[in-house]
């Protein structure tokens, strides 16, 4: 019993080293921003809208910093505003990676 | 006597199957999460049953045939699907394109079309069998580049008008020969139109902007007179706030001669005098408005707002232009829609599933209804509205 456990309680946490300041719950807020509120230009699927697909195929060769930065900045003279206001830049990075591995 | 039994049971699902049963008080609520739609009732505000199946409903909409029988609801996911209210069944199904983003009935009922993002343009159905009849690329610029495509509405004249995203045009089909479709187009008509709307009457197109201010006007009436811009210059020299929301442009919130309209950018409802077709004023509210709508009779306007303000509905007075009440329905108020005689108003409360009903004369809520992530609410009513 201690055997299978010990490793599966390992994971998780490391699973929360990686995200030290977002927490679960947070995590759970970020997603629903994501589907929901993403979702509204760039499709609740991700696969593009009024703004462009955000499919871990789309983001390819496109680094987490410049994700992030794009996410808390905002892009000038484009649709896509800033979310500083909102996000912070763990939480844009949490986001980020969530794109770059692709959400479910 | 088994016989007599046998023509009891006969006669009760006969019965049971042909209920006479009108329409005009139907409508649909898109279940963005499931992919679905409840099919409700506007007498006593209840749910009648629910059709799944439908795809990806996120930014999904719908228009109905003029019978009020059928809608016909446009899925995010490039699907056109058209279902039996009566039944409460699909009819029928097609993947018309890869990304979608609204569409149309013409004024005959005869034909539906579908504006796209990807592939750009816009393709037009027969509306009994969902069979392709025309299919528009919105094509521009020197190198035939595809434009997305936005604010598309039926228009007296068996006509469709949209506009083109990424090139700044607005295009209007001349649908009075189905197999030979007539397009005028009108370029350089501004920066990114975002969405559009029509009056009433069917006689003002009217684009948004998102990347300049003010809007973009045809009068249908007169085509030879070319786009005019209108409220040109609104906002200029002010700071711009990011817009975390397209605002809507459907429908036509107007009263009087007063019509109203989210201004972008700002938390402003911008009021406009028609006849002049000039700013005749600004009303501060609550955040950035998404939809503005006006009750049917046109005494009150009400408004939702794009994220983080999203919990809140305002009402304006079109009399005082203030703003006589403030309501917190819930997370993610996505949309509205009034009854048609406008003694309630219906809203979806997204982040909490379910959808309210709203008295409009003393603002009591008189119904909550269970939906999984509502989004947009379509009254058959519309049947009967250009624009609709």
């Amino acid at each position: 019993m201690t055997r299978t456990w010990l490793p599966i309680a390992s994971l998780a946490l490391l699973a929360n080293v990686c995200y030290a300041d977002v927490d679960s719950a947070r995590q759970g807020e970020l997603m629903h921003l994501l589907k929901q509120d993403c979702g509204s230009c760039h499709g609740m699927t991700l696969k593009g809208g009024l703004g462009p697909a955000l499919l871990p195929e789309a983001l390819q060769g496109k680094s987490t910093a410049f994700i992030v930065s794009t996410i808390l900045e905002g892009r000038a003279g484009t649709a896509m505003p800033p979310w500083n206001t909102m996000l912070n830049e763990d939480e844009a990075s949490w986001i980020a990676q969530q794109l770059q591995r692709g959400v479910q | 006597m088994m016989l007599r039994v046998l023509g009891y049971v006969l006669a009760l699902l006969a019965a049971g199957n042909c209920a006479a049963r009108g329409t005009g008080d139907l409508g649909i609520v898109i279940e963005r999460g499931s992919g679905s739609v409840q099919i409700i009732e506007t007498t006593n505000n209840t749910s009648l049953g629910r059709v799944p199946g439908l795809g990806d409903l996120s930014h999904a909409s719908a228009v109905y045939s003029r019978d009020e029988q059928f809608a016909y609801i446009f899925g995010r996911d490039g699907g056109l699907s058209k279902i039996d209210m009566l039944d409460k069944k699909l009819v029928k199904r097609v993947m018309q394109s890869g990304n979608s983003i609204g569409g149309a009935i013409s004024q005959n009922g005869a034909l539906v079309a579908v504006s796209n993002y990807e592939p750009g343009g816009v393709k037009i159905f027969d509306a009994n069998t969902l069979e392709l009849v025309a299919n528009i690329p919105a094509s521009y610029g020197n190198n035939n580049q595809q434009s997305k495509v936005i604010g598309l509405v039926d228009a007296p004249g068996h006509k469709f008008v949209f506009s083109l995203w990424d090139a700044g045009e607005i295009w209007v089909v001349d649908m009075s020969t189905p197999a030979k479709p007539v397009i005028t187009k009108f370029k350089n008509i501004g920066l990114n139109p975002y969405d559009a709307l029509i009056s009433p009457d069917g006689r003002y197109y009217i684009a948004g902007l998102f990347g300049e201010d003010g809007m973009a006007m045809l009068d249908l009436w007169n085509l030879d007179k070319g786009v005019k811009r209108i409220l040109d210059g609104y906002g200029k020299g002010e700071q711009k706030l990011p817009v975390y929301k397209m605002p809507h442009l459907e429908g036509w919130a107007m009263a009087g001669k007063y019509a109203f309209v989210p201004a972008i950018g700002h938390h402003e409802v911008l009021v406009i005098d028609t006849e002049r077709w000039a700013e005749s004023g600004r009303i501060k509210v609550h955040g950035q408005p998404v939809f503005v709508m006006a009750q049917p009779d046109g005494r009150h306007v009400w408004v939702n707002f794009a994220v983080p303000d999203n919990d809140t509905l305002q009402v304006i007075d079109t009399q005082s232009l203030a703003i006589i009440k403030t309501l917190t329905p819930g997370k993610g108020v996505l949309h509205m829609e009034f009854e048609p005689r406008g003694e309630e108003v219906w809203a979806s409360v997204r982040d909490e599933d379910r959808v309210v009903v709203f008295d409009t004369e003393n603002f009591a809520q008189v119904a909550s209804l269970p939906a999984e992530k509502p989004s947009g609410i379509f009254l058959t009513a519309r049947a009967h509205k250009t624009g609709l």
